[in-house]
């Protein structure tokens, strides 16, 4: 019997013109908590999708139990007893919790789909999570997180032994990411060996006994959690010493620009009052729904607000669509690049100049070459790792990719407020720092920003101000000298914990 | 920045294995029937299916933003029914006005169902289907049982045997066609507005937050399709000679068929004039050449629907290697 559960060796994946992964190696023991990390693109996905069969290695071995295994497809691996949970949880979102859960292992008898014993065993299982929701709920009308368990719930009803765990708190709140720590502890606890990405470092110290790092498709180093420090890792992921990772400026604040008076939307969020100062960054932070998200929104014209006033530099302003928020000069930067920030099959240049398009037009047509030379200045400005203009948005990595979208911002002359929706999401350290740096120089140069983040260290790291959110309420304010993560945690926890005891209190009497 | 080869460009291009489809097309048709290249059969083929390319473009459009339309031919009757009897019935006599009044019927019906789709958020797919029986309904109310003859067209049918536009070289029609090409060219190459509909249909989402009025740009496409529809409604007057309710009914298939062929999405983003064209005059030959190379009447459709699954396997095929070669370019 091997020392280890799981063991590869001199993987070597080669995609065509590229090397993803370099003669890299792995050991997973019984029972452990292994932590993979390293930047974007550095080869962690697709050295999971190797694991599991998605892809096949050119050179290496792989070793289940010491015995030599060659998987086909996703399948095999399966059938041995490997199970992963992705990033975005891949499931059917019309279908049943239950649906998802047996897909492709239904329990049949005569060709027959038992749905009773099927949504019995989807119960049990989501028992064992914690879960609060009906195997019988809806997949799509699940938050993320509860998604995820739905996912890890797949995992367990395929008896995996060995569950990877692909960047699941990346969407999660401080919240829901102590729940999944919990449902990881205890499938340690009942045997299981983990495998888990992320590039949060909380969600490393918490879980993991051990860390194996890539960089550039390569294979670094295992480390012990308890004996590597967080410099010293984060020196193996980039390659170089990231000395100051929140490298705030500082800037004398200006006037009040951006100014929101008790803006309510029916079942969203409540009198939510909030300024921001030229040159200032405001942190807006809360548990994920508390209505961080809808009030921005609603400020950039996307939906409507009930009642409520917005001034700008002191004006009150009527913000209808969100073509009147760019006129207005405000910018917002959506959470999801992918999906709302960029034109992903479209050149960089083009994503770029896409809100100011009216201003290369001449007799009615493009001037293509003032389009260009612009967005390859402010392309050039945030230092996108791109070759040239014409490379689809789809190339580049979570990080440049946002760093697009900064870009296309700046390329609106007339911004005064940017708001920023978790800006740092599904990025790696080294891209972080960079972000964070351009937040700096925007501040520099007078612009008001307010930045939605979950991420309590660049909400502490970055913000002069910090407004906390729960359940559509503005709950606290802070400023950067008294902010820390416990008070930002009361606060974000306030209402629920207040109707919690008012529900005990109603009890007792 | 390296320039690319010509050669690379040209291969790199989906237009480019349409060009080739379309020229085996031709040289296996010219094998078995010489009389098929020459210049006057060709300017037939061309005339013939003006209608059809003519309302590609707008076709174009409307995929290019995610939408579909299936009621271009009804309006298209609709326009052309309305203005068949308005000469029949001596009401106009000019055949500028007579134009005129097909492209301003053929605009509103647009407009209108542009309004449904993006004011009214129905499905393109239902709303269109709901005008194509109400436009084709007004086609048959107009001409209360009658139809417009050559007779009763008097000068108007004549548009499409001249070629005063063409400076007596090429017919009228023809002219008509080129003019819609160029325009539709630089429309969706060089303008704002044609970046727009690129914008919307890749990802209407980013388009919104950019600050881009996607309903506007909805319903200017539907109703630029409807335009296109009623011109063609005219055309179609002209060059068949007469005026029927159920004129062109069924072929709104064509349109979409020469699109697809063409390499336009169906999902939106995708799509060029070029594609169009290439797409148009695909379908064009193959309707010509069948009875040419002498395949049976009845067996027409089959054959006809079995080039076409077979042009967008092709098709899908250069995508999927175009996708490819740039995924190799990627850098990791």
């Amino acid at each position: 019997m091997s020392e280890y559960v799981l063991e590869l060796k001199g993987i070597t994946k080669i995609f065509p013109g590229v090397k993803a992964l370099n003669r890299v190696q792995f050991q997973l023991k019984p029972g452990e908590v292994h932590a993979l990390m390293g930047e974007n693109g550095a080869g962690k996905s697709t050295f999971i999708k190797v694991i599991t069969g998605v892809h096949k290695a050119e050179e290496g071995e792989m070793f289940l139990n010491g015995a030599k295994v060659d998987f086909k497809g996703p399948r095999d691996a399966q059938a041995a007893g490997i199970a992963a949970v992705y990033q975005h949880p891949t499931s059917y979102p019309d279908l049943t919790v239950t649906e998802n859960i047996f897909m492709n292992h239904e329990i049949k008898k005569r060709g027959l789909i038992q749905w009773k014993e099927m949504n019995q065993e989807a119960r049990k299982l989501l028992d064992q999570l914690d879960a609060d929701f009906k195997p019988t709920a809806e997949m799509g009308a699940l938050s993320v997180a509860q998604q995820q368990m739905v996912e890890i719930a797949k995992a367990l009803s395929t008896h995996a032994k060995i569950v990877i765990l692909d960047e699941p708190t990346a969407a999660l709140t401080a919240n829901e990411s102590e729940k999944l720590y919990r449902i990881v502890d205890k499938l340690r606890d009942d045997g299981v060996s983990i495998i888990f990405i992320s590039h949060r470092f909380e969600d490393m110290y918490r879980l993991a006994t051990r860390v194996t790092v890539f960089r550039d498709s390569q294979y670094i180093g295992t480390y012990k959690v308890d004996e590597i420090t967080n410099a010293e890792l984060i020196k193996q992921m980039v390659g170089r010493e990231i000395t100051d990772l929140f490298p705030k400026p500082d800037v004398t604040v200006g006037a009040e620009v951006l100014k929101v008076e008790n803006l309510s939307r029916t079942g969203y969020y409540k009198n939510v009052s909030l300024h921001v100062r030229a040159g200032e960054i405001v942190g807006l932070t809360g548990l994920v729904g508390a209505g961080r998200t809808e009030v921005v929104e609603s400020v950039c014209g996307l939906t409507k607000a009930n009642s409520g006033k917005v001034y700008l530099n002191g004006n009150e302003i009527r913000v209808k669509n969100p073509t009147d928020a760019k006129n207005l000069g405000i910018v917002l930067l959506p959470e999801d690049r992918q999906k709302a920030g960029l034109i992903l099959e479209w050149g960089l240049g083009r994503n770029v100049t896409l809100p100011i398009l009216k201003k290369f037009v001449k007799n009615g047509m493009i001037n293509e070459n003032e389009e260009r030379n612009l967005s390859k200045r402010l392309l050039e400005e945030v230092d996108t790792k791109a070759v040239t203009i014409f490379d689809p948005a789809s190339s580049l990595s979570g990080g440049n990719q946002q760093k697009v979208v900064v870009a296309k911002a700046l390329a609106q002359d007339n911004m005064k407020v940017v708001i920023m929706d978790e800006p740092t999401k599904g990025v790696d350290v080294g891209a972080k720092a960079e972000i964070y740096a351009i937040m700096g120089e925007l501040a520099k140069q007078g612009f008001a920003i307010i930045m939605i983040s979950s991420e309590m260290p660049e909400i502490l790291g970055m913000s002069d101000r910090i407004y906390v959110m729960c359940n559509g309420s503005v709950t606290g304010e802070l400023k950067r000298g008294e902010a820390t993560q416990e008070k930002i945690l009361e606060y974000a926890m306030e209402k629920n914990a207040n109707e919690k005891s008012a529900v005990k209190k109603e009890g007792v009497n | 920045m390296e320039k690319k080869s010509v050669w690379k460009k040209l291969t790199s291009s989906r237009e480019t294995s349409l060009v080739i489809v379309l020229l085996v097309l031709v040289a296996l048709i010219s094998v078995k029937n010489p009389s098929f290249l020459g210049m006057q059969n060709i300017l037939e083929i061309l005339k013939n299916n003006s209608v059809i390319m003519i309302m590609a473009l707008g076709m174009l459009c409307v995929l290019l933003i995610g939408g579909i339309d299936i009621s271009i031919t009804s309006s298209l009757a609709f326009a052309g029914m309305t203005v068949g009897m308005l000469f029949k019935n001596g009401v106009i006599h000019s055949m500028l006005l007579g134009f005129l009044i097909a492209m301003a019927i053929g605009t509103v019906c647009g407009l209108v169902t542009g309004l449904i789709i993006a004011k009214g958020n129905v499905t393109p797919i239902i709303a269109t289907m709901g005008f194509m029986y109400i436009y084709r309904g007004f086609a048959y109310l107009v001409a209360n049982s009658q139809w417009a003859g050559a007779d009763a067209l008097g000068d108007f049918k004549n548009f499409a045997l001249e070629s005063y536009l063409g400076f007596g070289l090429v017919n009228n029609v023809l002219i008509i066609v080129l003019i819609c090409y160029i325009v539709f060219f630089i429309l969706l190459k060089w303008t704002k507005f044609g970046r727009n509909i690129y914008a919307v249909g890749s990802n209407a989402e980013a388009a919104e937050i950019s600050g881009i009025n996607v309903a506007r740009v909805k319903i200017s496409v539907y109703t630029i399709m409807g335009f296109l529809a009623g011109l063609c409604g005219a055309l179609a007057v002209t060059i068949y000679a007469s005026a029927q309710p159920n004129m062109q009914q069924g072929k709104e298939m064509d349109v979409i068929a020469a699109c697809v062929i063409g390499g336009v999405s169906m999902n939106g983003g995708r799509g060029s004039v070029g594609g169009a064209l290439l797409g148009a005059l695909i379908l064009s030959v193959i309707a010509k050449a069948l009875p040419l190379v002498g395949i049976d009447a009845l067996a027409q459709n089959t054959v006809k629907g079995f080039i076409i699954i077979v042009v967008i396997v092709l098709n899908v095929v250069t995508q999927r290697m175009m996708d490819k070669s740039n995924l190799e370019r990627r850098e990791m």
